[in-house]
């Protein structure tokens, strides 16, 4: 198993873990304002979602998808760690940035939200070039 | 990879481009109101991740790995696939589009009636392959004969 793999997969279960406390929360009436559970809401799909099921289908893609001959190669890794990285770091700045833009909004806070969705289209985009060669039909 | 599976996982990944960025742009519309247009799109972006991503991939990676009778067509009946690869991208259009707040209701409907009828034919066609083959059955002999050592009996 490539390395990249390994760092997708294990980052894949923390986030599963943390996307199923975050679901224990929500169901917690005495777990902070309504407003602050409206704002959760999305944060948790997302970390289920991004998070855990298309982290995994990034790591396994890495993995399994055909290698061309003759090179056998995984693709572009600057490619494809450009993509784990802005992934988590665009999932956590939004894990923490909408929450805050709910309860106490301001202008940083706006600006990491948008950065976090910035991110996070980015990483698609990077593991979509990176995984493309290896997706041809014989 | 079989050439469906290709054109499976590769619209796949490009429903993955696209409703990351619809996300993207409706995640940016909560904090800025010059892009808080975006979040009517949220049902594009719902379709395009759930039904144009995950489930296309999936369908995809089932059509390439899933076990093939011995000695049949290498990914099953191609037809069908290929059907159900053109019914679920024009659900997806259908339904995605037909979430909009303006969109007529029977869009919807029909995008999601293609959806279940793209489900319906892989079902269909991956039934058969959810299964496992002896050696016998794959021609394969196993275990293999080991060559005899010069000598012996």
């Amino acid at each position: 198993m490539p390395p990249l793999t390994r760092w997708f997969l294990r980052t894949a279960l923390a986030w599963l873990v943390l996307a199923m406390l975050a679901g224990v929360a929500i169901t917690v009436p005495t777990f902070g304002s309504e407003v602050l559970h409206a704002a959760l809401q999305p944060v948790w799909v997302h970390l289920l979602m991004v998070g855990w099921v298309t982290q995994m289908i990034f790591g396994v893609a890495w993995w399994m998808f055909p290698r061309p001959a003759p090179a056998r190669s995984f693709g572009n890794p600057v490619l494809g760690w450009s993509a784990y990285a802005a992934l988590n770091a665009g999932l956590l700045l939004r894990a923490l940035s909408e929450p805050v833009l709910a309860t106490a909004p301001g202008p940083g806070v706006g600006a990491a939200l948008a950065a976090s969705a910035a991110l996070q289209f980015l990483a698609t985009l990077a593991f979509a070039a990176s995984i493309w060669p290896r997706t041809r039909g014989t | 990879m079989p050439r469906a599976s290709a054109w499976l996982v590769r619209t796949a990944l490009l429903h993955l481009a696209l409703g990351a960025g619809i996300g993207a742009v409706a995640l940016a519309g909560k904090a800025s109101a010059a892009l808080a247009f975006a979040l009517a799109l949220r049902p594009v972006h719902v379709e395009c991740i759930l039904i144009g991503w995950t489930l296309q991939l999936a369908f995809g990676v089932a059509y390439w790995i899933l076990p093939r009778r011995p000695g049949g067509p290498r990914g099953g009946d191609a037809a069908r696939v290929w059907t159900a690869w053109a019914l679920l991208n024009a659900g997806v259009l259908g339904a995605g589009l037909g979430g909009l707040p303006a969109a007529p209701g029977w869009a919807l409907t029909s995008g999601r009636l293609a959806e279940v009828a793209a489900a319906v034919l892989f079902a269909t066609h991956a039934w058969p392959r959810v299964r496992s083959y002896t050696p016998a059955q794959r021609g394969v002999t196993w275990p293999p004969a080991r060559p005899s050592a010069p000598g012996a009996r």
